[in-house]
């Protein structure tokens, strides 16, 4: 079902939405998540939508898409199909366990929740709520900060579905799994997916998170993932962005750490029309690790703005991230990373680095890597550069008789480098290596893989003809 | 260890401020409060010209529609604004007779700073005999200044005798509408300098509050206003290394530099106003907004303070960089003990081709207290080849004080490079324990470390600061490491 009110602005839009789809919109909800729900509804109303007066919105203004009269799924219409059928991803060659949403609703070829032999679950968040109620009351909404994002209160108020993984005590999943996020409707829709993975003591996963789009219709998502890893436990997370030029993809994720558990985060934006990635972590415990790393390749007029914020609450603790981009035409990076030292997280090592490069005079960069620090035996630093590429590297390449442009290729593929040689997975790394290096020649288009094959040109109108899946 | 520093401390800072200034009571002063009324009687009681009015007035009816900003890192009570003398003519001190009569701690802190006995005497409140009264010495300096051309006054006079330079320039650095305190300071500032350096003179000597007649008494909204003309040159200080004695607990002040082309100024600054007790009582809360503009071609300005005093700094001195090839400096170390907050820093804004800046900044926060760098570094599009460094290190001593850095950095072109780092930890414990088994005690090792630490600051002060500047920093951080 398709509801759109035209006439009221999205906040209350969305808030007389919330009240009249209330039925669909809890399902099989548990009286907690219901709880979550209303409190997020509460802190939405009172905060609305975020606007460029709000010191982290200050360099992203979404007050142009918020006009967009937007289309709501508040029930699953697609069900099960094969997905392989209008999509393969552009990571085809990875082994995966692959798992697939279309605008925000889980689609499966054989059932909503898989658990395999080893007691991991994964699946549907719809269905966890229903076969799980005690993990989902023990986790769902314990990282994310309503309070504190008036977006994470709108997911929240309405969560209904996403990927739920759970992985059990001391089990280490082999193969990554692969969430591949399609968003594609005939008309602007407004999706929310929630997401949520537990790993217990000392399990490991790696999760890839793609975002895609099949049309270059306007989109909004508005995602919230929560990452928990419990004591020892390893999670990676892969997330990849080529998204239409229309597409605005808003993800805050919050990472959980306890104690001697690790989290690698690499967030890498190939394309989109507006892109904000606000990564939250909470380092709680001693010996947590967190390594976040970005990259964003954007041209035009896209927009990316990458937030971080690190909360190092118990000391022994390591952070580091690293994040770069590169700008090209009209584009506009954002780049905002903040280190919190709690009074006795003693022993943290901290490091925040952002380099830019800028392509273009048109093409402009805002960067603010903040500390602080409330104790003292701590080594943090931080840094940020903006700037061209190095004239003597490039003078050293036309010495070398290469020619000019091919000189900058493999200087921007250089300075990319450094982000995707530290994906651990070998045919991962590669992939993405190629891809940057194709988005680099300017030959990587959202439609790349894509079976339908539709031009670039003109915005695509398609159906999915669910009667021949 | 530490409890006898703190006393120390305590008696050092807060022990001058027990001999405090008796108010006359027949003095000159405005009611409390502050309305229009009180604006025409301050500007009548200085005999000001019609237009100096007129800019207070619209100062203070554009500081009526502001709210007082709160986004810095720093925490104190509500500020009633009408609980407030903006007013009081030159208040008579009690003069003590003899050197005897001063605090002693007192006096081993000047000894520490090493200052010279009659300075001493000055500082302290003590009658100065007729050979070294500093009226005479600085009516000495005048004189060679005015051969010259150079303009150095309050900023009184200067409104009196120099009208269509005050009209030219006052404000368009620092507008009234810049910011909350700004409006203020314009509606109600009480004196402050005025420097005028004509086209093509280079000023023989340091240009330094310190000698300047009236200089004791610039009252709370000190306004400051720097003209460096064509191919000009001068080195101005403001400030001094011993402990002021004030008894505002509002300062809002405005200082504004014009350098034109092929002009350099370079401003310093040490601020050793009364931090507050050791728990953190009473304090000055020292809100400045110091800009400096770079208007033209190969101009320069540069900044380098010494930030010990005060309960609250808040303060940013900026540059805009419009003329072309045009260069700004900022060298800062900010010191907070006890339970200080300061949030300061500076911005460059590059206007101008191949426009260059660099920021040194040191921040070193001990006991209880918070201490923020905060700073924006913006090239436009038409910025092109401009150049920042960018360089904020943060010290902490102790475990429960704070040190922030929160930069901006917004580059608006491809030819601009921006580089920024930063790097916070505390003392090494391999120095430390270098110098504790040389026979170096703790106090004076920390003292000998945080110099090193700060003196690619120290060493960009004129020579009469630098040394008392590196005394300073020591006695600031006395007891604050056990």
């Amino acid at each position: 079902m398709t509801t759109s009110i035209n006439t009221l602005p999205l906040k209350e839009r969305l808030l007389s939405l919330f009240f009249e789809h209330l039925p669909s919109i809890k399902g099989q909800a548990t009286a907690g998540v219901n709880r979550l729900r209303e409190e997020g509804l509460a802190e939405f109303e009172r905060q609305g939508f975020p606007h460029s007066k709000l010191e982290n919105w200050r360099f992203s203004d979404i007050a142009p898409l918020l006009e967009t009269d937007f289309a709501f799924n508040f029930s699953n219409q697609s069900r099960a199909f094969d997905i392989d059928k209008i999509f393969t991803c552009d990571v085809y060659d990875l082994d995966t366990f692959s798992v697939t949403l279309l605008n925000g609703w889980f689609v499966y070829k054989h059932a909503p929740l898989t658990r395999l032999e080893n007691g991991t679950v994964i699946g549907s968040l719809a269905k966890a709520m229903e076969l799980y109620p005690e993990l989902i009351d023990k986790y769902l909404g314990k990282a994310a900060k309503p309070k504190n994002s008036a977006l994470t209160a709108l997911n929240t108020a309405f969560i209904q579905d996403g990927l739920f993984i759970y992985v059990p005590e001391g089990v280490v999943v082999e193969k990554p799994i692969q969430l591949i996020n399609i968003v594609d409707s005939p008309t602007p829709v407004f999706l929310q997916p929630r997401h949520l993975t537990i790993a217990e003591r000392g399990a490991k996963l790696t999760l890839v998170h793609c975002d895609h789009s099949l049309t270059h219709n306007i989109s909004m998502t508005n995602t919230v993932v929560e990452i928990f890893a419990e004591p020892g436990a390893e999670v990676d997370h892969y997330k990849i962005q080529n998204k239409g030029k229309n597409s605005a993809l808003f993800t805050s994720s919050y990472l959980h750490l306890e104690k001697e558990s690790k989290i690698h985060s690499n967030i890498i934006t190939l394309n989109g029309g507006f892109t904000r990635n606000n990564v939250d972590v909470r380092l709680n415990d001693e010996l947590g690790h967190a390594d976040l790393k970005g990259l964003y390749l954007v041209d035009h007029n896209q927009h990316v703005d990458n937030q971080v914020f690190i909360d190092h609450a118990a000391p022994n603790c390591f952070s580091n991230q690293l994040y770069k981009g590169i700008l090209d035409d009209q584009a506009r990076g954002v780049f905002s990373g903040r280190i919190l030292v709690e009074r006795d997280a003693q022993q943290t090592l901290a490091y925040q680095n952002n380099k830019n490069l800028l392509l273009t005079d048109e093409a402009k960069v805002n960067t603010q890597p903040h500390l602080e620090i409330y104790a003292d035996d701590v080594k943090c630093s931080h840094g940020a550069t903006v700037g061209q590429l190095d004239p003597d590297a490039m003078f050293y390449l036309r010495s070398r008789g290469i020619g000019e442009h091919a000189a900058r290729q493999l200087l921007m593929l250089a300075f990319a480098d450094e982000v995707v040689q530290k994906i651990s997975i070998e045919a991962l790394s590669q992939r993405i290596g190629n891809m940057v290096e194709k988005r680099l020649r300017g030959e990587l288009s959202i439609c790349d893989q894509c079976v339908l094959h539709c031009s670039d040109k003109g915005p695509a109108t398609f159906n999915i003809d669910m009667s021949k899946i | 260890m530490e409890d006898k520093s703190n006393d120390l401390l305590e008696e050092v800072t807060g022990g001058e401020y027990k001999y405090g200034f008796y108010t006359d009571i027949e003095m000159d002063q405005a009611p409390k409060g502050l309305t229009e009324d009180t604006i025409r009687f301050i500007s009548a009681r200085k005999n000001e010209p019609e237009f100096m009015l007129d800019i207070r007035l619209k100062a203070f009816r554009h500081w009526k529609t502001l709210k007082e900003p709160r986004w810095a890192q720093v925490e104190y009570p509500p500020i009633d604004y009408q609980d407030i003398i903006y007013y009081s003519a030159p208040r008579k001190k009690e003069q003590l007779q003899s050197l005897e009569e001063v605090d002693p701690e007192l006096l081993k802190t000047f000894e520490k700073l090493g200052i010279p006995l009659e300075e001493q005497k000055m500082l302290a409140g003590v009658a100065v005999d007729a050979v070294m009264d500093s009226e005479s010495v600085a009516t000495t300096f005048r004189s060679s200044l005015a051969e010259k051309g150079i303009i150095f006054c309050s900023f009184s006079e200067a409104i009196r005798e120099h009208p269509e330079l005050v009209q030219k320039y006052m404000g368009t650095v620092v507008p009234y509408t810049d910011n909350f305190f700004a409006a203020l300071n314009t509606a109600v500032f009480s004196d402050g300098s005025f420097v005028y350096i004509p086209k093509g003179v280079r000023s023989p000597m340091e240009l330094s509050t310190y000698f300047r007649i009236n200089a004791a008494n610039t009252g709370q909204f000190e306004r400051t206003l720097i003209v460096a003309e064509e191919g000009s040159y001068v080195s101005y200080m403001e400030g001094c290394t011993a402990p002021i004695r004030d008894e505002n607990q509002l300062h809002a002040a405005i200082v504004e530099i014009i350098a034109h082309k092929d002009a350099e100024v370079k401003y310093s600054t040490v601020q050793n106003w009364w931090p507050g007790d050791k728990d953190g009582k009473g304090g000055i809360y020292n809100f400045v907004t110091k800009r400096g503009i770079c208007e033209g071609e190969n101009s320069k300005i540069s900044w380098t303070q010494v930030e010990t005093g005060s309960a609250i700094t808040w303060k940013y001195p900026s540059l805009i960089l419009r003329g072309n090839n045009s260069t700004g400096e900022f060298y800062s170390v900010a010191v907070t003990n006890n339970h200080q907050q300061a949030d300061t820093g500076t911005k460059m804004i590059h206007l101008g081709k191949n426009t260059r800046s660099t920021i040194i900044s040191k921040g070193i926060s001990a006991g209880h207290s918070n201490n923020s760098y905060r700073g924006l570094v913006k090239t436009t599009r038409k910025a092109e080849n401009a150049r920042n460094f960018s360089q904020c290190d943060s010290l902490l001593l102790g475990d429960k004080c704070g040190a922030h850095t929160f930069p901006y950095i917004e580059v608006g072109n491809r030819s601009s490079i921006v580089e920024h780092e930063a790097t916070t930890s505390k003392i090494s414990e391999d120095q430390l324990f270098y110098c504790l088994q040389r026979g170096i005690d703790m106090e004076s090792a920390i003292g000998l470390i945080v110099n090193g630490y700060a003196k690619e600051v120290l060493s960009k002060l004129p020579m009469e600061f630098a040394v008392e500047a590196q005394k300073l920093l020591s006695i600031s951080l006395e007891g604050s490491v056990g």
